[in-house]
């Protein structure tokens, strides 16, 4: 079916991942762009009542595969319960959101059904011959557009934040099984437990000051002009990722889509460049300060006020002038 | 145990990107390039399973020549030897192709266990090692964390990264493509004599034909995927910029911050 675009929805525990409303929305205007009819998937186990909720959204169907096996999340479960829906439904596009768990088996199920694979996309536009789709790339410091060539399904996963959740649109679909062969999937992993990384000692989320340092502050010892200006702030200390796993700050103070979200009053990102993994931790802050001394950092991008400039050499001037300003 | 590592050259983002001429990449000349972040992950992990269980390394890259580069500091660091995917048909592959490509060169080797990172630091498409596994049909997992070796390599206990700050702990059966997420381990610094046992250690290159693969299957020409362009983001949104000297720059900001954000 040329005329359908699939969105396969994340859930746990019967709750939909907030991305997956996010993947409605960006499937909804696919469908509208293509003239195509929007439908949902939705895999898991006693799931009935969530795929009436799904039903709600503006939406032309939706497939549901519930069976014991696909209670936890496993790959070969996922990709063996959807791989043979997509070859025999032959949707034009399959939307997913962009999340750890899509990345995961995604990628395979492109391979096993022959589909195209397009991970992480922003927006798209009509280009001559088809469709231009916008990714991010070299650390989101470029946008690319990108076409697809050949004929065949489509697996496409959207960026989270790209497409708005409230776009969800309404109506009353339809809900059907997914027509796939449930008693021949099979688990590929056996899962022993979830746990949290860092038990969060530190919690980051309700702060109001934060100070936030990337892996241009260049080493642990270079710590300590830092420490002084959110001295003076009044602000907790966070940093992106590559900070954390040099070990010169704890894993509790990681922001990001691996670490903690935040939302303060004032973010001062020094020396980070601004990667999707970091800022969707972030981006809910109310001013953003960027420090960066590479002027196409996309933290630029995002940021109220920006000053390009080596940290090293403006932290330290932050610092007095704000003391200055509070001491008189 | 003899283990696999696929690792990708990329452009060091840190460097001055420049757009190329036609405006479908960028210009790679005079561009410094590395080891690809989370393969360099990868490969310490692989380093160190190779040393518990006595076994050791290969490492595979496909690019063009100067991704021998990269195998050289891989073999300095205590891969045993290299495989270069050296061929023009292998240039500009997506996912799918290059997975493809590397499969099945890995599928001319005995190998007990593939590891390779997460995403790539330039394209990102993140789904070339899960395609490698599919075409071994092998088990696979994306953000590995920790490898736990059970059963005297017959599976393994891995540690995934979920969001949030969780992770969730399995067990998959061996051989696996294990896909290693940065700051799973502390890679280590090629030491000299790493450096120079390097020089005689054997780089064996492999073309699309000494694989069996036609030309228009791998690379480009295999893709689904064509990069039309790249560009730097737009300004003119964004940050309201303070252009001035450090002190200056300061005092600025905390006026801004006061008086026009009120945060301060």
């Amino acid at each position: 079916m040329a005329d359908t675009v699939w969105i396969v929805l994340q859930q746990r525990d019967g709750a939909l991942h907030r991305m997956s409303r996010e993947a409605i929305a960006a499937g909804r205007r696919l469908a509208e762009a293509t003239g195509a009819k929007a439908e949902a998937v939705l895999l898991g186990s006693g799931i009935g009542e969530l795929a009436q909720q799904v039903a709600g959204f503006g939406l032309a169907a939706v497939h549901v595969a519930d069976a014991p096996v696909l209670a936890d999340y496993t790959p070969g479960a996922y990709v063996g319960a959807l791989a043979p829906a997509i070859r025999d439904a032959a949707p034009a596009y399959v939307v997913f959101p962009h999340t750890y768990q899509t990345v995961d088996y995604f990628a395979r199920l492109a391979q096993e059904t022959g589909a195209a694979l397009l991970p992480e996309v922003t927006d798209f536009e009509s280009g001559d011959g088809g469709l231009l789709w916008h990714r991010p790339i070299l650390g989101a410091k470029l946008q690319s557009k990108v076409k697809v060539k050949g004929d065949g399904t489509v697996l496409v996963s959207v960026q989270s934040g790209a497409f708005s959740a409230d776009e969800t649109g309404s109506g009353s679909a339809a809900v059907g099984e997914l027509s796939t062969d449930l008693a021949a999937v099979t688990a590929d992993r056996e899962i022993l437990e979830v746990q949290e990384v860092a038990g969060e000692a530190v919690d980051l989320s309700k702060s109001e000051i934060i100070v936030a340092v990337g892996r241009g502050v260049g080493g642990k010892d270079k710590m300590g002009p830092v420490e002084e200006l959110a001295k003076a702030l009044g602000a907790d200390i966070g940093a992106s990722r590559p900070v954390i796993d040099s070990d010169w700050l704890p894993r509790d103070r990681q922001i990001g889509s691996s670490g903690q979200t935040v939302a303060p009053k004032l973010y001062i990102a020094l020396a980070i460049s601004g990667a999707i993994q970091h800022t969707v931790g972030m981006k809910g802050s109310q001013t953003v300060v960027a420090v960066n001394k590479d002027p196409n950092a996309p933290i630029f991008a995002l940021a109220d006020y920006g000053v390009i400039a080596d940290i090293h050499e403006f932290v330290p001037a932050f610092t007095e002038a704000v003391k200055e300003a509070k001491g008189s | 145990m003899r283990i696999a590592v696929c690792i990708k050259q990329v452009p060091d983002t840190e460097a001055r990107l420049r757009v190329r001429g036609d405006a479908r990449w960028i210009e790679e000349e005079d561009l410094p390039f590395k080891i690809n972040e989370s393969d360099e992950y990868a490969l310490e992990e692989a380093l160190t399973l190779a040393e518990a269980t006595g076994g050791e390394v290969i490492v595979f890259s496909l690019g063009p020549e100067r991704v021998k580069e990269a195998l050289r500091k891989a073999l300095a660091l205590g891969a045993a030897r290299a495989v270069h995917l050296s061929d023009a048909a292998f240039d500009g592959g997506d996912a799918l192709a290059t997975g493809k490509a590397l499969a099945t060169a890995l599928a001319q080797e005995e190998i007990d266990l593939v590891l390779t990172g997460s995403q790539s630091d330039d394209v990102g498409y993140a789904g070339t090692g899960s395609v490698v596994a599919g075409h071994l049909g092998w088990p696979h997992a994306w953000l590995v964390m920790g490898v736990e070796l059970e059963g005297d390599g017959a599976s393994a206990k891995v540690i995934r990264e979920m969001e949030s700050g969780m992770n969730e702990i399995f067990r998959v059966e061996l051989p696996a493509v294990l896909e290693i997420q940065a700051g799973i381990n502390h890679p280590r610094y090629a030491s000299l004599k790493g450096i120079m046992q390097a020089k005689k250690k054997p780089i064996e290159a492999k073309s699309a034909a000494d694989l069996g693969l036609d030309a228009s299957a791998v690379g480009a020409a295999g893709s689904r995927l064509e990069i039309v362009s790249v560009a730097f983001p737009e300004s003119g949104e964004g940050a309201e910029l303070i252009d001035a000297p450090p002190e200056e720059a300061a005092k600025l900001l905390v006026e801004k911050l006061q008086k026009e954000a009120r945060v301060l």
